[in-house]
């Protein structure tokens, strides 16, 4: 088998995700009653963002082979934060977008010790944390509310040159200059290599502990960022937002072809999946599938797209490796 | 292991939820003598019921080492049949609603099954999966019809009514689930299967268990627990309603794993989940009472799970 198809096998699930995203954007595009125009698009861009950011940072747990329940109630603690801190003059809101992104990654670092030291595994810890999270942000905001300051609302939910989303540059810019720089450095190579095999990882003395609290704390971090656009895109501030997220987080991890049981894991094929999700959601209202359906499509969509996975059943040579 | 609890009773996850429990109650008996009263003790068992049906399905299934997130909406679309069949057919055949509501159940915990144990998909994402597609199907069929709902007078009984004038009927079902599952667990081939599966899936297959038809079992059992919860709940509530589930997800499963069951499987007791099920009880309502606001609530739910699951594991580490 030679390079180039051996590259393509390893990373056909991402490249499955990217494809069937431009199939629907360009249906997306073909049926929206506006027409294609940088201003629909800026629309579809901003409605994907946020889950997108989201989902990143899931994807760097998953990476580890751990999960992160609490990534919804980071996010939703940030919004909360947000809606009370983002406003004012310039020097106050660069602050207050400071302090944002320091708490989500401070609630990201808190995930990690516990996992680490206190030896919980990543479900129950995160799931027990999610829940704190979510109450400490229904005492920042019990009822949702506040503002946020509409100069950078308006900014980075805008449209660039008339051409290009804001929202999209952005994530392309936090990916390019927070997850390239990790992912090429000696903690980014050792989450995947702990993420396929722990025990080797360690026994090649690489620093697992200290992989994995990096890996929960830049997915606060990336919660934190989508907890903030949300504030741009919605004005205020809720508690309530968590759960959905969480649950989307994943799916979007799944559907960009990661391996829940951790080592391998595409940020690109995370980010197609975030915005398949939620292009499907926007095609189904345009396409007139009524509002009540909905819900019970995007059910059937995600089921089909984890069912994806059992293929691998078919390429099964010896029966043990089913319990991989 | 027995001999070792009554010893030191905080050497087992069971004796140290009991512990805590008792801690609770006399702490909560000396800020207000009220917290001692029967009356109030049988409240927090008959609300401690519903969350102690499905933390029962859910040890099962968490034994194995797999997770069941359908709970909210296996539990909701339980009730929801139930009463409208219950509804529908009226008098005598009334009663084929719960039926109905546990077979509802059943069907969905097998999907459940054969998505985790057949296609060998992550029960994390399959069951979340599921539980959307449930989720989409009351949504679209509440909204285009009107259902109307009301318990039969059989899931009214054992919800809402109380045996001998005192006894919630809701915990005597409670009981019955929880010796049907000590007896499956203690007792059966099933329940050495369980623990086998759950401790190593490849090793108990290659001991010639059918490791596929213990994950489906277990979770059919899941959904079964979670159909009983719903129908009681529906019963209590005289009506089903969309979203009853939701408040019943996470206590769940914060039960089972703080009553020392191990969230990778193959280890873990009945008898801790039924101490956590009444310790997260206790500790909702005592909160409740003395108008602590929900927020603080999550939090001090979130802070017991870390705290006794981080217990146990620092122990068996140590």
């Amino acid at each position: 088998m030679n390079a180039a198809s051996l590259h393509l096998r390893h990373h056909a699930r991402t490249l499955l995700a990217l494809g069937l995203l431009g199939v629907l954007l360009l249906a997306f595009l073909a049926i929206h009653p506006r027409g294609a125009s940088a201003a629909v698009l800026t629309a579809w861009s901003n409605q994907g963002v946020a889950l997108a950011l989201v989902a990143i940072g899931q994807t760097l747990v998953v990476l580890t082979s751990g999960i992160d329940i609490s990534i919804g109630a980071i996010m939703a603690l940030s919004n909360c934060v947000a809606s009370t801190l983002v406003q004012g003059d310039p020097t106050q809101v660069a602050l207050g977008v400071a302090a944002v992104l320091l708490v989500g990654t401070l609630c990201g670092v808190t995930n990690g010790l516990i996992i680490v030291y206190a030896r919980i595994q990543p479900i129950v810890a995160t799931l027990a944390t999610g829940t704190i999270y979510t109450g400490i942000a229904l005492l920042v905001r019990p009822t949702p509310g506040g503002e946020v300051d509409a100069g950078l609302s308006d900014a980075m939910t805008g449209t660039l040159g008339d051409l290009v989303p804001t929202s999209l540059v952005v994530l392309g810019l936090v990916v390019l200059l927070v997850w390239e720089p990790l992912r090429r450095s000696l903690t980014g190579r050792t989450l995947f290599a702990l993420g396929s095999a722990e025990q080797a990882a360690y026994m090649s003395g690489l620093s697992v502990d200290r992989a994995k609290i990096v890996a929960y704390a830049t997915a606060g971090l990336f919660a934190a960022m989508g907890g903030l656009f949300l504030g741009f895109q919605t004005a205020s501030g809720d508690a309530a937002i968590g759960l959905p997220y969480t649950l989307n987080s994943v799916a979007a991890v799944v559907l960009g072809g990661a391996a829940l049981s951790g080592g391998a894991a595409s940020v690109l094929g995370t980010i197609a999946g975030a915005f398949l999700l939620r292009t499907i959601g926007s095609l189904m209202f345009f396409t007139g599938v009524p509002p009540l359906a909905q819900p019970l499509f995007e059910g059937l969509v995600l089921i089909c797209a984890v069912a994806l996975g059992a293929t691998r059943l078919l390429r099964i040579r010896n029966r043990l490796e089913i319990f991989r | 292991m027995n001999t070792l609890a009554l010893r030191n009773p905080i050497k087992t996850p069971t004796g140290a939820v009991l512990l805590a429990l008792a801690a609770l109650l006399l702490l909560g008996g000396a800020v207000n003598s009220q917290f001692f009263s029967p009356t109030y003790l049988l409240l927090q068992l008959q609300s401690g019921a519903f969350l102690g049906v499905i933390a029962a399905g859910a040890t099962l299934v968490i034994l194995l080492g797999h997770i069941d997130l359908s709970v909210p909406w296996t539990l909701t679309v339980a009730a929801t049949v139930a009463t409208a069949v219950a509804r529908a057919k009226g008098g005598a055949w009334a009663e084929l609603g719960p039926l109905a509501g546990i077979a509802a159940g059943a069907l969905i915990g097998l999907l459940n099954g054969v998505g985790v144990a057949y296609l060998r998909i992550p029960s994390l994402i399959w069951t979340l999966a599921v539980n959307t597609i449930l989720l989409g199907a009351v949504a679209f069929h509440a909204g285009n019809t009107v259902i109307s709902s009301e318990p039969s007078p059989i899931m009214a009984a054992l919800g809402a009514g109380r045996s001998f004038g005192v006894l919630p009927n809701a915990v005597l079902v409670w009981v019955a689930v929880s010796v049907l599952v000590v007896w499956v667990l203690r007792r059966t081939l099933m329940g050495r299967y369980i623990y086998a599966v759950g401790t190593r899936e490849v090793a108990a297959h290659m001991s010639g268990i059918d490791t596929r038809r213990v994950i489906l079992g277990a979770f059919v059992a899941s959904g079964v627990c979670s159909a009983i919860a719903g129908l009681l709940l529906a019963g209590y509530a005289g009506q089903s309603y969309q979203r009853m589930g939701d408040p019943f997800l996470l206590p769940g499963i914060a039960a089972v794993v703080v009553g020392g069951t191990s969230i990778l499987g193959g280890r873990g007791r009945y008898g801790g989940t039924v101490a956590g099920v009444l310790l997260i009880t206790l500790m909702s309502s005592m909160l409740s009472l003395m108008h602590v606001p929900e927020a603080v609530k999550q939090i001090c739910y979130g802070l017991v799970i870390v705290v006794m699951v981080g217990l146990y594991s620092r122990r068996q580490a140590g």
